[in-house]
């Protein structure tokens, strides 16, 4: 990472742009890694948001009041589409700051386009799968587990969806400024936002849905 | 159209409420025909509501917490006149009027009063101390500010437009569910504290950074002042602890507007999870609000004894195990929930084990005192007023840490006396400190002594005449939030809590006065050296008030209280440093994105109170459009020439060195 970083920053004060000079302090850390060192900041404290999710999940999952349990409702094979879906697309993520990187313009849409549409997919995906629950009598009204279950997935879901807000924009700005100092800033925290979601996605699958459908 | 909104929402059958609210209508009207007759708005805007200067973001803070201070006392002084009064009758107050008072209180208090004021007077003096010229950043700095001040004004317009919950400051299902609480009173509640609590969250991820990764040359961890680490824990603990009351507020949101089951009696939710939730991140609150105060006490015990801190290492040492022990207590807030002995006994000695660090701080100040030479400002005042009020609500602490003592205290007014020993002794006497020894830094005129002095002892008298009954009524089996009650044996202690309240009320309107009066009479109370207190730390080294810049050079910062040394080396040599050579400073260009994220939460707020989906819907795209506007800006910083730099510190070393011949060597 710190290699990839250091190739980075070359590349961009490479780039000639008078405003990188003036942008850098004249001591202490540059404002590249303070802006990413606040954003791990942010993103950790987006984790704890979802470990109080998945702790109610945890606590409630057994307080069914009646209704389904995850081994009635989870189609394993969809998920795992949807589970391909998005870390396929954080590859494409990961393309798309390579090309940004390199300022390569047609690599960059290319692959934050492919990113958008692996996201889209991921989140109709789950729409599908809330509204077949829904229409089967097992909406979040159900029960207490069911109130977790969505609860939990949907900030999930939310926070993919916000993130392919901010995918658009972030193709908008790269067109409309080009590859400048403080948009390669925001591509590095968007892609690290992209990779977080990844890494609770893959909590949430092995959580809820791997252990959700396993026999007791 | 308009959701659950109609005319019957404005209480016009309540006396009470309608001169109150034609009061603040009045107020407002005044304040801002005055600032546009007088042509202040460009001024106001230009330097204030748009700054992204952390000082001034931090004053903003400030003004803000005294504000909703009075709104707060209000309601305090409200509740102490009802329970002296309301034996064997209903007393003036119906109940839905004094419970929302009392929920009103408790919010207000610690989330509009206490955070914003703990969190302005860090953002003033943290950069400062760290020898640096700005925030990490800036501008989410000002929108932190202003989604804060967005939570405010939504409880206060639920005095006027419907109505204020009344399930306590903590809303505990299943009373705060829908069921029981069909108002909008707790929705108002719910949106006022996830919105001010979006902008503690970025302030707290501006300012870890800030102390983390923005600091002087030289400034390294160990040279850091107290004020800086202990910001430092407070804001770890805001990154920590904040997203679980997010998650938990959002989650009874979901119950209440979807048919969500997580805290109903119904369908298996579970209350007691709430209450797990809650304090999970209540009991890290309580340490974010007091950190910051164990801080600012620790300056001024060094200032004003003039001796370097005691203990520097263990104070740091103490500050963080208060960190990370803050987040293993929770449950000790309802041992009566029935955990079973064990976890109740381990949540119980884990509370008592917080008493060592603190009790490591406090005698690191008493000995930080110990042949000093001890100066009895204010500021000092209040350090010392504090150390004896929070020794007796610490060992309430420790009593109430016993399972057994606390199945009897449990919601007793016993419980209410100790967290307000606590939370009044420290955090309020510590922010009056910092509030005093810093007003100087920031509008370069001290606060008169005399009048500061005697706000002093009326609060401090006023507050043991109001809370030491409180601890006998507890033991005399008298149970929080009463409206009304039939024991004639309490009545004559609640008249005197009532009266301690009216001596505090004193002490109030002594500060406004103090303030009046030094704004008024500024010129006779000016510090001209920028260094009014024979300061220790970095920040006394800057003119008062300090430029948009803070530093015309970087400090190189040599050891611990970098300007002590500085002043006592240019003490010996009768001389300063020599003039360094002055460049172009680049700083943030002020933005308005705050001032207006403001607007849309407060409508997005007001909307989803109301349920007027549309609105809602609407002020979420402008809030996004102002995200999208502030990306697309191309010019971010403006330069200051050198010129102006020069002129600015050749000024303050022109004063410094007309200091110089009347300061004398430390001992």
């Amino acid at each position: 990472m710190s290699a990839l970083a250091e190739n980075y920053q070359g590349a961009v004060a490479g780039g000639g742009h008078a405003q990188q000079l003036t942008e850098e302090p004249e001591h202490g850390p540059s404002k590249r890694i303070v802006v990413a060192y606040g954003f791990w900041i942010f993103l950790i404290s987006d984790i704890i948001l979802f470990a109080a999710l998945f702790a109610s999940y945890a606590v409630l999952t057994d307080a069914t009041a009646g209704g389904p349990r995850g081994r009635d409702l989870f189609e394993l094979p969809i998920v795992a589409f949807e589970t391909a879906c998005l870390l396929l697309s954080t590859v494409f993520c990961g393309i798309a700051g390579i090309g940004a990187q390199a300022r390569r313009k047609g690599m960059y849409y290319g692959a934050m386009a492919a990113t958008f549409v692996l996201g889209a997919t991921f989140v109709a995906i789950e729409l599908h799968e809330f509204a077949t629950m829904i229409e089967a009598g097992a909406g979040p009204s159900r029960s207490a587990f069911l109130s977790a279950f969505f609860a939990l997935i949907g900030c999930h879901g939310l926070h993919v969806s916000a993130g392919l807000l901010w995918l658009l924009t972030m193709m908008a700005q790269v067109y409309a400024k080009g590859f400048r100092a403080d948009i390669q800033r925001r591509l590095l925290c968007f892609a690290l936002f992209w990779h977080t979601l990844d890494i609770i996605w893959v909590a949430l699958f092995s959580l809820v849905y791997l252990v959700g459908v396993a026999p007791r | 159209m308009w959701g659950k909104l109609s005319w019957e929402a404005v209480p016009l059958h309540e006396p009470i409420v309608m001169i109150t609210s034609a009061v603040v209508a009045i107020t407002i009207t005044a304040v801002l025909a005055w600032v546009i007759v007088k042509g202040h708005l460009p001024y106001i805007w230009k330097e204030w509501l748009s700054s992204v200067d952390h000082k001034r973001i931090g004053v903003m803070y400030i003004v803000l917490a005294l504000v909703m201070l009075l709104r707060g006392f209000a309601d305090a002084i409200m509740m102490r006149a009802q329970q002296a009064f309301a034996m064997g009758n209903v007393g003036f107050l119906p109940p839905e009027h004094y419970n929302q008072i009392f929920s009103a209180h408790g919010t207000i208090m610690i989330f509009f009063v206490a955070m914003p004021f703990v969190i302005g007077l860090m953002n003033f003096a943290v950069p400062l101390q760290l020898g640096a010229r700005d925030v990490a950043f800036p501008v989410l700095n000002s929108v932190g500010f202003w989604l804060t001040a967005t939570g405010a004004l939504l409880v206060n317009i639920s005095l006027f437009i419907g109505e204020f919950a009344r399930v306590g400051w903590l809303p505990y299902p299943p009373l705060s569910e829908l069921n029981y609480s069909p108002g909008v009173g707790v929705d108002y509640y719910l949106w006022a504290l996830q919105i001010s609590g979006a902008g503690t969250l970025l302030s707290g991820v501006n300012l870890v950074t800030t102390v983390l990764k923005v600091r002087a040359p030289g400034m390294n961890y160990l040279r850091m002042p107290i004020f800086c680490w202990t910001t430092l824990a407070s804001n770890l603990l805001i990154v920590a602890a904040f997203p679980i009351l997010t998650a938990t507020l959002a989650m009874l949101l979901l119950d209440r507007y979807l048919g969500f089951h997580f805290f109903t009696n119904d369908a298996g939710g579970n209350p007691m999870m709430f209450m797990n939730l809650i304090w999970a991140w209540g009991h890290p609150e309580v340490y974010i609000l007091v950190l910051p105060a164990f801080g600012i006490f620790s300056e001024v015990f060094a200032t004003f004894s003039a001796k370097p801190l005691f203990g520097y290492r263990s104070m740091v040492a103490a500050t963080m195990a208060i960190c990370i022990l803050s987040f293993m207590v929770w449950l000790h807030h309802f041992f009566t929930m029935g955990a079973g002995a064990d976890v109740n006994a381990i949540f119980g000695i884990a509370t008592m084990i917080i008493a060592v660090p603190t009790g490591v701080k406090i005698y690191n100040w008493l000995f930080t005192m110990y042949s000093g030479r001890v100066v009895f400002e204010p500021p000092m005042l209040w350090a010392l007023g504090f150390v004896v009020t929070f020794i007796i609500g610490g060992m309430t602490g420790v009593l109430l840490a016993v399972p057994p003592a606390d199945f009897v205290l449990h919601n007793s007014l016993f419980l209410v006396a100790h967290f307000h020993n606590v939370i009044i002794g420290g955090v309020v006497f510590g922010l009056f400190a910092g509030y005093e020894y810093w007003f100087p830094k920031a509008f370069g005129f001290r606060l008169h002594k005399g009048l500061g002095v005697a706000a002093f002892w009326f609060w401090i008298v006023g507050f043991f005449v109001a809370f030491m009954p409180l601890y006998a009524l507890g033991l005399m089996g008298m149970t929080r939030r009463m409206q009304h009650y039939d024991v004639p044996e309490w009545q004559p202690w609640l008249q005197v809590a009532a009266a301690g309240a009216a001596l505090i009320a004193i002490g109030v309107a002594l500060q406004v006065i103090q303030l009046v009066w030094s704004i008024r009479h500024r010129e006779s109370l000016r510090d001209t050296t920028g260094d009014p207190w024979n300061g220790r730390t970095l920040e006394w080294m800057t003119p008062s008030p300090p430029p948009m810049f803070n530093y015309a050079v970087m400090p190189d910062i040599g050891g611990v209280e970098a300007y002590w040394m500085r002043k006592q080396s240019a003490i010996e040599r009768r001389a300063l440093l020599p003039e360094p050579e002055y460049h172009d400073i680049h700083m943030p260009r002020n933005s308005s994105a705050g001032f207006i994220c403001a607007f849309f939460s407060a409508t997005m707020g007001f909307a989803l109170i109301w349920h007027i989906w549309w609105l809602v819907a609407m002020a979420f795209v402008g809030a996004w459009a102002v995200f999208v506007v502030v990306a697309w800006r191309d010019e971010h910083e403006e330069a200051i020439p050198a010129a102006t730099v020069a002129a600015v510190d050749r000024a303050n070393r022109a004063a410094r060195e007309a200091a110089l011949p009347t300061l004398r060597p430390a001992t």
